[in-house]
């Protein structure tokens, strides 16, 4: 395998890509968590969704990823891939979560990422994550921010259009918070599209969210 | 869709090996089936009549252990929400774990069946048919396995309720089985084509079932 060493696959999507929430609402259990939600984030907007603990910012991603189901309303996609795909198939998400297995090497975190997206000929250069010379180490020895660095490989390894990121700067230094920044710029200029949840100031994001029950407020930046 | 099949089923064979999982259930079956004529007594002609269910018992029992570990590790650890976004139906991810988990444990625990029923004072020669018959049974035992541990998802630590939900779905498969395999040793190792049959017939049907079952259970856990 020729090891092509890639730091942003230079990919463009499409410009009619858009993200809209029609009258969404969500519920946890038999809590209501927000509802009456609308929105619309086009190509090349960075949608950053802030609002007090348990006011729905991982549940709304989470449902734009496809795995909780909306309590009413309607998300709609467009653009890539196709029109009839899955939301699924459009959407990176970064949870709290970080999918890591303890008893893997970073390098064969990587790979095996790789392959299951079914990008055989993608290789990540460890030192653009800020992990050179950590292939062999295992990731259960990673620090947390570490392992966040490593969770991002996964972005770069396949181009999809919608990044759901939920809190990406936590365990973060000053350098991993910059790397984020560059890689979400990238995104942006790529004609993607970023709903990122947070409780700090998010540089790259161009709208800003506020998930508040049934009022909600959406500002440009 | 063929590569991310076998990356999901390399992933999950090289973890149960990394963990440690392969060697503790193989472990298990041969503490369990060296514990048998402490409590059943040295007499080695009632061992070896009761030889066949013993192994098969002990193996339900070790594979019962082991499905604890199918999902549940993806699941804590938010692996399973990066599934979910693969370019695969969750009904063919399910069979690639299945299959890693087949390969991964199963297989291991086949091959030390000669030497655990040795311990049981098994004749050499009926060694093939009884394995042959647990080769059969196999995928329906691996498969129903997947199903349970996708059901008891949704509840934390729920490896007890795993077992108690597979248990009677392994119950078939163990009586035609276990039967099976003592009449063919007592009959000398002959193959006994109808048990075989009716075993491949439930792998089969697992096979087919199994997948849409499991895939369901794990998106209601998804959430």
């Amino acid at each position: 395998m020729v090891q092509q060493q890639v730091f942003f696959q230079a990919v463009s999507f499409s410009d009619k890509l858009f993200l809209q929430a029609e009258d969404l609402a969500c519920a946890r259990g038999a809590r209501d968590v927000f509802s009456s939600l609308n929105f619309r984030v086009n190509a090349g907007d960075a949608l950053a969704v802030y609002g007090t603990n348990g006011s729905g910012k991982t549940s709304l991603l989470r449902m734009i990823a496809g795995f909780l189901a909306p309590r009413a309303g309607s998300l709609s996609f467009s653009g890539e891939p196709d029109e009839q795909a899955e939301p699924a198939s459009y959407c990176h998400y970064l949870g709290h979560a970080d999918g890591l297995k303890a008893n893997l090497t970073v390098s064969e975190t990587v790979d095996f990422s790789a392959r299951n997206f079914g990008q055989l000929d993608t290789m990540i250069d460890l030192s653009v994550l800020g992990l050179a010379g950590h292939g062999d180490q295992m990731v259960g020895d990673l620090s947390a921010g570490q392992k966040r660095r490593l969770m991002l490989a996964r972005l770069l390894i396949a181009p999809r259009p919608i990044w759901l990121l939920d809190e990406p700067l936590t365990a973060l230094d000053t350098q991993g918070r910059d790397l984020i920044e560059t890689l979400a710029g990238y995104h942006l200029q790529c004609g993607g599209l970023i709903l990122a949840a947070s409780h700090e100031a998010l540089n790259f994001a161009t709208h800003q969210l506020t998930l508040k029950r049934n009022h909600h407020a959406m500002v440009a930046l | 869709m063929m590569g991310i099949f076998m990356s999901l089923c390399h992933q999950h064979m090289l973890l149960a090996w990394r963990s440690g999982h392969t060697t503790l259930i193989v472990s298990f079956l041969f503490i369990a089936i060296t514990l048998m004529p402490f409590g059943l007594g040295p007499e080695l002609a009632l061992l070896r009549k009761l030889a066949p269910g013993l192994l098969w018992v002990v193996m339900l029992m070790s594979l019962l252990l082991s499905l604890d570990r199918m999902f549940q590790a993806d699941f804590e650890d938010g692996t399973f929400d990066q599934l979910a976004l693969l370019p695969m139906p969750m009904e063919l991810i399910v069979l690639a774990k299945s299959l890693g988990h087949f390969l991964a444990l199963f297989v291991p625990l086949l091959i030390c069946v000669p030497v655990a029923g040795l311990l049981l004072n098994i004749d050499a020669s009926s060694l093939p048919v009884l394995m042959l018959t647990m080769l059969m049974g196999a995928p329906a035992l691996t498969l129903l396995g997947a199903i349970g541990a996708a059901l008891a998802l949704s509840i934390r630590r729920s490896a007890m309720l795993t077992v108690l939900l597979v248990m009677p779905l392994y119950v078939p498969v163990l009586i035609f089985g276990a039967t099976g395999s003592s009449r063919a040793i007592s009959s000398g190792g002959e193959i006994e084509l109808a048990t075989l049959g009716i075993l491949a017939l439930m792998s089969l049907a697992a096979l087919f079932m199994a997948p849409l079952a499991a895939a369901a259970a794990l998106r209601v856990a998804l959430r």
